[in-house]
């Protein structure tokens, strides 16, 4: 595929530079990148994954568009409260960017349905609010191959890393078990700087690219820490564990697990 | 005994005063954590199992190391180290 004169005109300021150029960029229009959420992650990502050029985005969500997550979720606007997150963010990426092709999954990820899902992607950026389909995803994402950009947002603190089954650990290999009920605060007690999200969701698209284009030192095996109050990033080393539950020497767990949702049930 | 300083996250703050950082004194992360209950009561229950052990949705690091690929609960801490206490958070939405 060769560039349009607009294509070289719109991605001019990717194309000069000599990490991306010409080829990086074409690597970018054909990557196939799945978005699980459509929301305060997963706005900023959907939105700068497209400007960039990312050529094929999925995007998993079966909620609808409340006032209370406009606060964060730049995708969506006042207008759109009340339709699916989905079709709302689809209509921002084609106005933000014709040249993406985008495929919307109105449901929720369950052991069922998430192969199907996945399929034809290479990239998952996981942008989900609750631990069951955080495990769900892992679990998936260790089984079928695909790389895991994962993020996560808490008041003013958040977490990057990126799970690279085989070459890095897996969310397994941090945290063998989702924590029990009770143990971990509750959403309505949580609450999230909204602008976190989008230092979070876009730390995860930078991750993204960066794998795309096969450049630099993606975040694998690392976590990066962001403390917002601080202002402060720090970085921990993160090891694959042999007795990881799925992705060790000898896995126990070797068929998808629905877990009871016990945070973060739609808004 | 060695003060350190630990990094308390986000959903701990509440039983540290709102504090993301103090000090704990002890030579080993067993030590530490023992400290900190007596200075923050009932930090270490939410940390670690009854056994002592972490809880398998926390990590603790010596440094930039995970403790479980160190010494665990046994790993020796020296003047200057640092502690981070990590737990799972699954925030997004």
């Amino acid at each position: 595929m060769d560039f349009t004169d607009e294509q070289i005109e719109r991605y001019s300021r990717h194309i000069i530079l000599p990490e991306v150029g010409g080829v990086g960029q074409k690597k970018m229009l054909d990557a196939r990148v799945l978005l699980i959420g459509a929301g305060g992650l997963g706005s900023p990502a959907a939105l700068y994954l497209a400007a960039a050029g990312i050529g094929h985005l999925g995007i998993v969500d079966f909620d609808v568009v409340d006032l209370s997550n406009l606060q964060r979720q730049i995708i969506h606007n006042t207008e759109r409260i009340g339709t699916l997150k989905t079709e709302s963010a689809k209509q921002t990426i084609l106005a933000l960017n014709p040249d993406v092709e985008v495929t919307l999954f109105n449901e929720r990820l369950t052991s069922q349905n998430i192969m199907r899902i996945f399929e034809g992607f290479d990239y998952v950026v996981d942008g989900t609010d609750n631990f069951a389909t955080r495990y769900l995803i892992n679990d998936a994402c260790v089984m079928a191959g695909k790389t895991n950009i994962h993020g996560s947002i808490f008041r003013f603190e958040g977490q990057v890393t990126v799970f690279k089954p085989k070459e890095g650990p897996c969310y397994r290999c941090l945290y063998p078990e989702p924590p029990p009920p009770g143990l971990v605060p509750n959403c309505q007690e949580g609450g999230v700087l909204g602008v976190l999200a989008g230092v979070i969701g876009n730390l995860q698209v930078v991750e993204t690219l960066k794998l795309v284009l096969g450049k630099g030192k993606p975040l694998i095996g690392t976590l990066l820490i962001y403390d917002a109050l601080a202002t402060e990033f720090r970085r921990l080393k993160l090891k694959r564990d042999v007795n990881c539950p799925v992705c060790g020497e000898s896995p126990k767990i070797t068929e998808l697990i629905d877990y009871e949702e016990f945070c973060g049930v739609s808004r | 005994m060695m003060p350190v300083k630990v990094r308390i996250p986000t959903p701990l703050m509440k039983l540290t005063a709102n504090q993301s950082e103090v000090t704990a004194e002890g030579n080993t992360i067993s030590e530490i954590l023992n400290n900190l209950d007596n200075q923050f009561s009932g930090i270490k229950e939410r940390i670690c199992e009854e056994n002592g052990s972490p809880r398998r949705f926390i990590n603790i690091y010596l440094n930039e190391e995970d403790i479980r690929f160190l010494d665990a609960e046994k790993t020796q801490v020296k003047d200057g180290d640092e502690i981070s206490i990590i737990p799972a958070i699954a925030g997004g939405h």
